[in-house]
């Protein structure tokens, strides 16, 4: 399986130190089946002679009947470790009861098939694995059918497979694992016939998970939990400010401190080095680290946001223009305007960031939860002074990862490949919550000025969005790619400039602003806060034309068929034609991100001045799906996240200083506090979306605009503040 | 020298007794299921029970655990066959898993003391244990299955 205990770490740096395709077969005498790579089927029919075989690198099927798929997407907790494997056994007629999984290595033919990198991201693993595993799954199972006909001396058309194995007539029977070394002596199928939808027995069914039982003994290994010989545990006395830099340390009391082994300078501040993390935690409390805290020492949130109010009054650039929106305000019978807020939000993955590294004279081994791992490879050779091939990155299972450990600078391997030079031993670099907290690359905080307009008759006729936000992209390595040479970035934007309301008058301009605040991509991106602008704002435009919010957008829906299947799927379970509990509001909201279309409705009171969300109902159309009960378990989870930024979340600085530092100042909903939470996945031939993400854009405006329904009141900054409302 | 009971065995380390028992039995004895979060009893995550009790690891100095019963979650039963382990594995609850050693662990106890807990009751009990991914739901439906396994087949 894919876990690197302490005994099997050494093992597996056994095995990857030789030729990875080689040995995973000799050593289990299995049948590796990948496809696409042609240059891989040499070395397998060289293989062959020896009795083992490996054609492609997606699979690999034991003596034993063990099935093992290498998966090249990241465990995280959105189930590619069951959601890739079952696409994978679908095609193979595996017996499910025999699949496993483990983490693929580092090698190009791991790439994304989109993104040309390994990467888990973008909600992208499903859709741009669909065709990759069932592929790889058909063209092994092609092999094991010729395998055993020519066994038999029958075509191969006669025999048909069920349940790992393979069968002719009614008495003859051959397991895949009795039919790995003949199979192995063949070469892979050019092309394969992929089976027809209606005969699947694993696609579209609620498959259990295949990573639960480890995950409940102690036995799965995440980051943190990965244990070399010899290894020491470092933290780092890391920047108060961001940009801050050592202008001296006195570590006289620190360094004479039980188990400390060294401390050094390096580029992400002072290391700690010691037997164990609390000797090394306890150290760093006893340094004393003077630091020129640079340009960032008076940087405040506060007057950051008064800039960017300022800034949307003035022209931004232009993302979208359809018609004359400044003039149709005008002619407007009623307009209205709005500002929506929304702060810095961390990750907060459970797992706070680790990496454990081995660094040797000509050879480095890196141990993480990594969402980038071509990046981070990359990455830790140049600072090891290796080229790529001598870097092995193991990706062990990450304890969230919400886009925080796919960084473009790889901040947190990077630093770990600095100690462990100066620690000349392995190293594992633990953060400490507030370390995590304080470390940056945060949602950046974004302001949407939206102005609008209804006739007469209560159409919504003009619309201005204006935003002021950093730019993820811009002066990362990815800008160039990302960016595809607009002038603003598209992931600040994403889910206002596709805006699908059928409004003739149309205007959406961005502002960038340039702040030392590291950002990066955080679960649902741009999405998190342009649903939420949008959604609201739909909101108050329905409110001004007297109109139902649900018939309001659906009336300017009439031409997107999604939109409005999720829309009226979402509105209907919730029972939006009856009225609600007294006392309770209800609140809609509909969006499109990452391939797929989501609605909410979320039922809502609010009692001393307190909000409490009953219950969301959730509609889903993610096209062609895979395991829905894994997508109500992304969907539910998607809207809690949107919940907790929504109710609980913010960020703030204050003389250049991080003013939130751990779960008692930055809130997650907690089990109290969850709302009974529905999910309904529309029924969809349409090409497969994603399903991480889109769940949650769609609950923090719809939990505002039951705010709305509720008390009459606007909300236009998040987190909830009753006492803000308007 | 500090010496207590994991899991049933005897251990005798020597050890700085205000260490926080939670990196003791990771780093020292590396039984790696009970994980750090916050290192300020906010999340829950380092839940291990000691005499049967429920405790925060992370700012429990191992001190505390002298002479007693430690009880991480490798060993709240070997083999998944722990009422709640298999509830768990029924409902599928968990996405990355990392919260989860935590949340079995402060269920026990809620089990132990409430055999048939009503949802005011899970809230009480778990509202301790934060889960970033959002598993809630199937948590509480854990925990009732749990329940009405036991009252089934009789407490273990």
């Amino acid at each position: 399986m894919s876990g690197l205990s302490a005994s099997t770490v050494r093992e597996r740096r056994g095995i990857q130190r030789r030729d990875f395709l080689k040995v995973s077969v000799a050593a289990s005498g299995g049948l590796l089946i990948g496809f696409q790579f042609p240059g891989i089927s040499k070395l397998a029919s060289a293989q062959a002679s020896v009795g083992t075989f490996m054609p492609n690198a997606f699979v690999r099927i034991g003596t034993d009947e063990r099935i093992t798929v290498i998966v090249n997407h990241s465990e995280m907790g959105q189930g590619v470790y069951t959601s890739l494997p079952m696409l994978l056994a679908e095609e193979l007629d595996a017996d499910w009861t025999k699949v496993g999984y483990e983490a693929a290595p580092v090698d190009p033919k791991y790439n994304h098939p989109a993104f040309g990198m390994q990467v888990t991201g973008g909600s992208s693993s499903v859709w741009s694995g669909l065709e990759q595993f069932r592929q790889a799954g058909a063209a092994a199972r092609a092999m094991l059918v010729a395998a055993a006909a020519q066994q038999w001396n029958v075509d191969a058309a006669s025999c048909r497979t069920e349940s790992g194995a393979v069968f002719n007539g009614s008495n003859r029977k051959l397991t895949y694992g009795q039919l790995v070394g003949a199979a192995a002596k063949l070469t892979p199928p050019e092309h394969v016939q992929l089976k027809d939808p209606t005969t699947f027995k694993l696609i579209g069914k609620p498959i259990k998970r295949l990573d639960t039982p480890e995950k409940l003994n102690g036995k799965a290994v995440f980051g943190i939990d990965v244990k070399l010989p010899g290894m020491l545990t470092a933290v780092i006395a890391r920047p108060p400010i961001f940009g801050a830099k050592v202008r001296s340390f006195d570590d006289s009391r620190a360094r004479s401190m039980a188990g400390v082994r060294k401390i050094v300078v390096v580029p992400a501040g002072v290391a700690v080095i010691a037997d164990t993390f609390w000797q090394a935690k306890m150290a760093r409390e006893a340094l004393q680290v003077d630091w020129d805290e640079g340009s960032m020492q008076n940087f405040s949130t506060s007057q950051m946001m008064q800039e960017f109010r300022e800034r949307a009054k003035t022209p931004g650039t232009s993302v979208r223009k359809e018609g004359d929106a400044a003039g149709a305000l005008v002619n407007a019978a009623k307009k209205i305007e709005a500002v929506y807020e929304v702060p810095y939000l961390s990750h907060l993955m459970m797992e706070p960031l680790n990496c454990t590294v081995d660094l040797r004279p000509d050879s480095c081994e890196v141990w993480t939860g990594s969402q980038f791992q071509t990046v981070d490879r990359a990455n830790a050779a140049k600072v090891a002074g290796l080229p790529n091939e001598k870097v092995q990155l193991h990706t062990t299972f990450l304890g969230g990862g919400f886009g925080r450990r796919a960084n473009p600078q790889s901040d947190f391997v990077v630093e770990a490949v600095h100690v462990a030079k100066a620690a000349g031993t392995p190293v594992k670099v633990i953060w400490t919550r507030e370390d995590d907290m304080r470390g940056g690359w945060y949602r950046p905080a974004f302001l949407h000025a939206i102005e609008g307009g209804v006739d007469a008759s209560g159409n919504a006729v003009s619309w201005r969005s204006r935003l002021v936000g950093q730019s993820i992209m811009a002066g990362t390595p990815f800008a160039a790619m990302l960016m595809k040479g607009k002038d603003y970035d598209p992931a600040s934007v994403e889910g206002v400039d596709d805006l699908p309301y059928a409004i003739p008058n149309l205007t959406v301009e961005s502002h960038q602003a340039e702040i030392n605040v590291p950002v990066q991509w955080l679960r649902s991106v741009g999405h998190s806060h342009t649903a939420f602008a949008v959604e609201c704002f739909m909101d108050e435009l329905a409110f001004l034309a007297q109109k139902d919010p649900y018939q309001f957008r659906r009336q300017l829906l009439l031409k997107q068929p999604r939109h409005l299947g999720v829309l009226d799927l979402a509105a209907q379970k919730a029972g939006w034609d009856k009225p609600p509990a007294k006392g309770v509001g209800r609140g809609i909201a509909v969006h499109f991100a990452f391939g797929s279309y989501s609605a909410h409705v979320a039922e809502v009171s609010v009692t001393d001045g307190k909000v409490r969300v009953h219950r969301m109902v959730c509609a889903i159309d993610c096209g062609q799906y895979v395991n829905p009960g894994i997508i109500a378990a992304q969907t539910e989870g998607g809207a809690i996240f949107g919940a907790s930024a929504a109710l609980f979340q913010e960020l703030t600085f204050e003389s250049g200083r991080l003013q939130q530092t751990n779960f008692n100042t930055f809130p997650v909903m907690r089990i109290n506090e969850c709302p009974e939470i529905e999910t309904h996945i529309v029924e969809s031939n349409e090409k497969a979306g994603g399903i991480g993400e889109p769940g949650v854009p769609c609950a923090a405006p719809a939990i505002v605009n039951a705010i709305f329904a509720a008390t009459g009141k606007r909300i236009r900054r998040l987190p909830i503040r009753l006492t803000e409302a308007v | 020298m500090v010496g207590f009971s994991v899991n049933g065995k005897r251990v005798d380390l020597d050890v700085d007794p205000s260490t926080p028992l939670l990196w003791i039995i990771r780093e020292h004895l590396g039984l790696t299921g009970t994980k750090y979060g916050c290192g300020m009893a906010q999340c829950g995550a380092c839940t291990v029970h000691i005499n049967g009790e429920a405790v925060r690891s992370c700012v429990a100095p191992v001190s505390r655990a002298t002479g007693k019963a430690v009880t991480t979650i490798e060993g709240l039963s070997p083999d998944l066959s722990n009422p709640l382990q298999r509830a768990w594995l029924e409902e599928d609850v968990p996405q990355c898993g990392y919260c989860q050693s935590g949340q079995l662990m402060s269920a026990a106890v809620l089990l132990r003391e409430k055999p048939r807990p009503t949802d005011e009751d899970i809230d009480e009990a778990m509202s301790g244990n934060v889960c970033r991914c959002g598993t809630y739901l199937r948590i509480r439906r854990a925990i009732h299955r749990a329940a009405e396994t036991v009252a089934k087949e009789g407490a273990r």
